[in-house]
């Protein structure tokens, strides 16, 4: 206690001594009246996953653009009304919503409000709101590139994935991861097995949740007794366990390699770049600052802004320090069907897919 | 055995009972009576009047000590709590953080901005909680206060459930799977059938009810058949109606047509409770049927001989199956009454606020619950007290962290804090240096005796 006291007196100390600014001084920056906000689901702005892929968007938006920021995060799923209702009443022009939990109380306070303006990610309305954009992703079609890497990079002949929850922005990953490895097999006349998704039963392997990461790395550890030499766990934090359980089989000397999602992992999960083969990455931060920056020059609507390879709202990241694993020709079969997918020669289905 | 004891403590009980002199000595000597049954039982292990599932043998009067401390103590304890609440908001402010930097050039800034920074999110978290002086026109002022008895209110029902069923002497932590099995039941009734105004509503209320009542219920049987412990069925109950609500919100009949997100279809309006200040308010009839429940309850434990075959096994199964009561069947009975109350928060969840079934549905109230039960005592009003509280701190929480940007986690540290010092007075004594000598550590006599009458102080 006394060490921790000392400790916190000396940094004090230390940091202490600064000169005090003048009185008087002001802020030079320009400052805008419009007000950004953010209304998280109960995963918290720290979910690694697209309440803080949104989040960081909204944050560089006030950098950006000069606007201000209000954000609220939800502990449970009764929080969402009350938070909505007091980011329409602190004076919000857009508020921001993550994910489909959000979805009725985003429809009711955008009813009521019909002068605020509204986005939500990860979700769709059937009959759109005149005041709501919904910010969606074709995240299958990302997703299939990294199918097809895998089968063409796994020297097992076996790759697998799981997912957090069965949701259909989980499964929509695994239904293009799945395509991708079927079509490697159909180009190439190969047998490469998937673990963990059955695109026609729609089924797999699933963690039951968003936090247990000591699951995903024994089903990751499964996996690896099945065969696999490839993992993309589609689970947020949980990717994490995966990690662990790959790194380790590295050490043991298997040549063992992780695909990550939403985010580029080389950057955001650094722990696990000497074995990171690529990411499937959801651009939602450039998103929500597009959607930002248009509502704050007056060009809001409520089209849905779908992410695809086309927008570069879905990416494929680069290969980092495993491009040299990934051979000259398989780079350039992914930039082919890449272009096939953008052209629409190639259409990649999945019953998660946005219909719009 | 007889419902009618004396009030004081009967004669004939061992020298070693002899009342302390304490300004508490009347109600312990009460106390007493209620433990020993007006002294037609042996003192037991733990004491019918604080039957809160304690081990045996463990310190069961810090409850006691809540509430016999002076108003000078409570005083100071939500002082403390501010005090240091105060301290952590304002270790996370970033003008603090600025000013910090130049402490020793300019320290009145520091101070100011540890000043405003404390003061702000305590205001926010009274506007947020009770009266919003800001609002427009009183309806919009009292918005808030609304706000607080509409959270409260599922946090009231749980916490008479678990309440109930500490009385009796079971450590009820299931409230939560109850709440959510009765959500399924009450949002698929709710969802799936098509009745009239009225019937359509009371049905859901029944099926909620049931619902929890049988989630609990089932706890009691195995615990009254085969011995298993509460505690742990109970926890696993949890998991069990978790992981099955999560999976018929995979199945199409839980899901919206057309849509195959985990979650459920609307809530009929015939099926959901009325909201009783109009729509501008989210306070509906479910706050008015915890009122009616908080007052069922306090009938049950004091005034009919159901509720005084519970405290009787709470306090001593042996003893009260010796008497002729049916151990089993109380444990069943209070079991499956804490599963029913609970269920009513569950039906407040799905037809009073959220109006669809996720896998959120139960929120964390049915583990907020054991804190409400045992900060207000297991008694109904204290619990029914408990549950406004906690009702006030989650909806200024809201507030604390729009208006001041104080983290949600920081906001939930403050409360817990503030919890932490009203539950423990003593602590406060210890911190201000008001504790009465201490006492020597029990005295041999004192083992037979029943435990309420250790310290009243």
């Amino acid at each position: 206690m006394a060490g921790v006291a000392t400790l916190g007196a000396s940094a004090l100390l230390l940091t202490a001594c600064g000169a005090a600014p003048e009185a008087g001084s002001t802020s030079t920056a320009e400052a805008s009246d419009y007000t950004g906000c953010i209304v998280s689901d109960s995963g918290g702005f720290d979910d690694q996953s697209f309440n803080q892929s949104s989040y960081e968007g909204l944050k560089k938006a006030e950098t950006d653009l000069g606007i201000k920021v209000n954000q609220v995060e939800s502990k449970t799923n009764n929080d969402f009304e009350p938070n909505l209702r007091a980011m329409v009443s602190a004076g919000c022009d857009l508020t921001v919503t993550v994910g489909f939990l959000l979805g009725d109380a985003t429809k009711a306070q955008a009813e009521a409000n019909p002068d605020s303006h509204f986005a939500i990610v990860d979700f769709g309305y059937e009959t759109p709101i005149a005041n709501v954009k919904p910010i969606i992703y074709d995240t299958a079609q990302a997703a299939f590139l990294a199918g097809y890497l895998a089968a063409g990079t796994t020297k097992t002949g076996t790759v697998a994935t799981f997912g957090g929850i069965k949701l259909p922005t989980v499964t929509i990953f695994m239904d293009g991861y799945a395509d991708g490895v079927k079509y490697y097999n159909e180009q190439k006349g190969k047998d490469v097995k998937l673990l963990g998704w059955n695109k026609e039963a729609q089924d797999g392997s699933f963690t039951g949740d968003f936090e247990k990461q000591d699951v995903g790395k024994q089903l990751t550890q499964n996996f690896l007794d099945q065969g696999a030499d490839i993992v993309m766990p589609v689970a947020g934090p949980v990717g994490k366990g995966a990690g662990s359980a790959l790194k380790e089989a590295k050490a043991a000397g298997k040549d063992v390699k992780l695909i990550w999602v939403d985010s580029d992992g080389y950057l955001t999960a650094p722990d696990y770049k000497d074995i990171m083969l690529s990411s499937v990455m959801k651009t939602m931060g450039d998103a929500v600052e597009a959607v930002v920056k248009d509502d704050k020059e007056g060009n809001f609507d409520n089209t849905p802004y779908v992410g695809t390879l086309a927008n570069d709202g879905v990416q494929l990241a680069p290969f980092h320090d495993l491009d040299s694993q990934v051979p000259a020709e398989l780079k350039s079969e992914l930039e082919q069907i890449k272009k096939d997918i953008i052209d629409g020669k190639l259409k990649i289905e999945s019953e998660a897919s946005p219909k719009a | 055995m007889s419902e009618k004891h004396p009030p004081q403590h009967a004669g004939g009980e061992p020298a070693g009972r002899a009342q302390q002199p304490t300004p508490a000595a009347e109600e312990t000597a009460a106390l007493v009576s209620v433990d020993t049954a007006g002294g037609a039982m042996e003192p037991s292990a733990v004491p019918a009047t604080a039957q809160s599932g304690q081990l045996p043998g463990g310190p069961d009067t810090l409850l006691r000590k809540i509430f016999t401390g002076s108003g000078m103590v409570s005083v100071l304890a939500v002082l403390l709590a501010l005090i240091i609440g105060g301290l952590l908001i304002a270790s996370t402010d970033k003008q603090v953080a600025t000013t910090a930097t130049y402490l020793f050039a300019r320290p009145t800034d520091f101070l100011a901005a540890v000043w405003n920074a404390a003061t702000r999110s305590y205001i926010a978290l009274f506007q947020g909680s009770v009266f919003n002086p800001r609002g427009n026109g009183v309806a919009a002022q009292f918005a808030p206060f609304m706000e607080t008895l509409t959270i409260a209110t599922p946090l009231i029902t749980a916490g008479l459930g678990v309440a109930l069923a500490f009385r009796a002497g079971l450590f009820n932590i299931g409230a939560q799977g109850q709440i959510i099995v009765a959500g399924i039941l009450a949002a698929w009734v709710g969802f799936a059938l098509d009745l009239p105004m009225g019937l359509h509503l009371l049905l859901v209320l029944v099926a909620g009810i049931i619902g929890g009542a049988f989630w609990g219920g089932l706890v009691g049987v195995l615990k009254a058949r085969t011995g298993a412990h509460e505690v742990i069925l109970t926890i696993m109950f949890n998991y069990i109606a978790l992981y099955f609500l999560r999976y018929l919100l995979n199945t199409p009949a839980f899901q919206r047509p057309g849509e195959s997100n985990p979650i459920s279809p609307i809530l009929d309006p015939t099926a959901v409770y009325p909201q009783i200040f109009g729509s501008q308010y989210r306070l509906h009839l479910g706050f008015l049927l915890a009122i009616a429940a908080t007052v069922l309850v306090w009938w049950l434990l004091n005034r009919s001989t159901v509720g005084f075959e519970f405290r009787a096994v709470g306090a001593n199964p042996k003893a009260a199956q010796t008497a002729g009561i049916n151990v089993s069947r109380s444990t069943i009975l209070v079991m499956a009454l804490a599963g029913g109350l609970a269920g009513m928060s569950g039906v407040a969840q799905v037809a009073g606020t959220e109006k669809v079934l996720t896998d959120g549905v139960a929120a964390t109230y049915g583990f907020d619950a054991i804190t409400v039960a045992l900060l207000g005592r297991s008694t109904p009003w204290g619990t029914f007290a408990a549950g406004l509280l906690f009702g006030a701190f989650r909806a200024g929480a809201v507030q604390m962290q729009i208006q001041t940007g104080t983290p949600i986690d920081i906001v939930l540290v403050v409360q817990s804090l503030i919890v932490l010092f009203i539950a423990a007075p003593p602590l406060v004594r210890a911190i201000f240096g008001l504790n009465p000598r201490r006492r020597k550590p029990a005295r041999p006599a004192k083992s037979r005796e029943a435990a309420t009458t250790g310290g009243a102080a």
